[in-house]
């Protein structure tokens, strides 16, 4: 991604961000809410293109083919008005990967089985977002987007989807994800990117960000943050 | 009042026992709005989901014309179709004044625009709500119409029974350009209005009771789709 901006109606949502993603590693995007982390992670899907910039795959434009590699869990999953599984085989039917016990094994993957045959739109906040990584996984993608796709997860959940995160991760998939829960940052994440007004203001490896955010914008919003907790705890 | 319950009771005798004149007018009113919804439908749901899936210019101006065409009054409608099929109208050669076609044509008419313009809204918000996740998918385009439309099913159920209500109670396009001929061009409404001004009150109450029984089933099929459709938002908060 070089000299990226996106501007919307005049106004410039994303400016001038350069960055380089490197294979097999978990990069975080974090900053406070606004900051362009979802449109980020929508530019590098090609779902939108940039005003100014070029966004390139391995030197190459993302076409069609490219995102077929590659699968999003939106920050508000989408779901066709019909059962759980059907919502899944949609997948499935589109890769061509369409056998029942592919699609069972996915659900038993994020702990959805028994809510199989149950009207997708009738899930709970949880359950969606579980349908929507089972969804992202049936993809079998080389690159999965991740746009705070366990923030309605209980801990268990949390712990669940986690785990097959970093097992993807171990077989080789890039993933890129936007986390606004400093506890999973910290396990997750490699690299952390932080975006603050549309600019990326700081790139670091996870430890080193934490022990000592460089800029003053994410030195800000640690604090808060580890202001915050204390607060809540006592 | 001995009068008024005396028509109400020779109404309903005339509902229950089946009565010949009765069920050719009501056979004819079905079969003239069905046959307009019909059309209506399989014009005005390709056309709607065209206009809501398109990005060209002048779409507005198409919207909007359809959004107004909605509202258009029932009599306005047969006049324009009369003043095309009368003998002297450029579609006179069609030779189709005073048939259940000129009157199908009239519905038709009158119907498309409100099904073209409730498919469309349907169709566009479905889509947006569904277009980046079918983009990330790389969802080929024939399949997300179709899929669009599945989504929408039961809506635009609704919309064809919205277009059927509106057909069956309008009175104003069929009288001008169906003439009200008895067992031709005779149908509920326009019955309604003759036997009411001749003073036979009791078909005329006849009809409405029927009339009113029918708009009672399809606005309950209506009510009972919509209750059954979840939303079409269906996001996390
Ligand atoms: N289509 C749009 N038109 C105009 N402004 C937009 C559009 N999409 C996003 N924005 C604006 O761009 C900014 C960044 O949005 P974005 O969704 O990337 O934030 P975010 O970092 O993901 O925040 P959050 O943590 O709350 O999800 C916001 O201020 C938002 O209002
Ligand atoms: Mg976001």
């Amino acid at each position: 991604m070089k000299d990226v901006c996106l501007d919307v109606e005049g106004k410039r949502l994303i400016d001038r961000v350069s960055l380089t993603l490197f294979p097999e590693t978990i990069s975080l995007f974090m900053g406070p809410s606004g900051a362009g982390k979802s449109l980020l992670l929508r530019l590098l899907h090609g779902l939108l293109s940039p005003s100014r910039g070029s966004i390139t795959w391995a030197g190459r434009v993302l076409d069609d083919r490219m995102r077929k590699r590659q699968a999003m869990v939106f920050q508000n999953p989408v779901m066709l008005n019909r059962s759980v599984l059907a919502n899944l085989t949609f997948v499935l039917r589109l890769v061509d990967n369409n056998h029942p016990h592919v699609a069972m094994e996915l659900l038993e993957r994020v702990a959805l089985r028994q809510h199989a045959r149950q009207p997708a739109m009738e899930l709970s906040g949880g359950e969606r977002q579980r349908l929507a990584i089972a969804k992202a996984l049936a993809v079998q993608p080389e690159v999965l987007f991740l746009d705070e796709a366990m923030s309605h997860l209980d801990p268990p959940s949390v712990t669940l989807i986690e785990e097959l995160i970093l097992q993807q991760q171990r077989q080789g998939i890039k993933v890129i994800m936007v986390s606004h829960d400093l506890g999973q940052i910290q396990r997750l994440a490699d690299e952390i990117f932080f975006v603050h007004q549309g600019q990326l203001v700081e790139h670091a490896v996870a430890q080193t960000f934490f022990a000592n955010p460089q800029s003053f914008p994410a030195q800000l919003f640690l604090q808060s943050q580890s202001w915050s907790k204390t607060f809540y705890q006592e | 009042m001995t009068d008024l319950s005396d028509v109400f009771f020779l109404a309903i005798s005339l509902v229950l026992s089946g009565n010949n004149d009765l069920l050719e007018i009501v056979a004819l009113s079905l079969r003239v709005s069905l046959t307009a919804v019909g059309c209506a439908v399989l014009v005005g749901m390709p056309l709607g989901a065209a206009v809501g899936l398109g990005r060209f210019p002048g779409k507005n101006i198409i919207v909007l014309f359809f959004n107004a065409m909605m509202g258009i009054p029932p009599v306005v409608v047969g006049l324009f179709v009369y003043m095309m099929v009368s003998k002297s109208g450029p579609l006179g050669w069609l030779d189709i004044l005073y048939t259940p076609t000129a009157m199908i044509t009239a519905q038709f008419i009158l119907i498309t625009p409100i099904i073209a313009s409730l498919t469309r809204q349907v169709i566009e918000d479905l889509h947006q709500h569904h277009a980046q996740q079918f983009r990330s998918l790389c969802v080929p385009r024939h399949v997300a119409i179709l899929e669009l439309l599945r989504e929408g099913r039961t809506s635009l159920l609704t919309t064809a029974m919205a277009g059927l209500g509106r057909a069956m109670a309008e009175v104003g396009a069929v009288i001008i350009v169906g003439g009200n001929i008895n067992h031709l061009t005779r149908v509920m409404t326009t019955a309604i209005a003759l036997e009411t001004s001749k003073g036979d009150l009791a078909l005329a109450l006849a009809l409405g009771i029927v009339l009113l029984a029918m708009s009672l089933i399809i606005n309950s099929a209506v009510m009972g789709l919509r209750n059954r459709a979840p939303s079409v938002i269906g996001t996390v908060s």
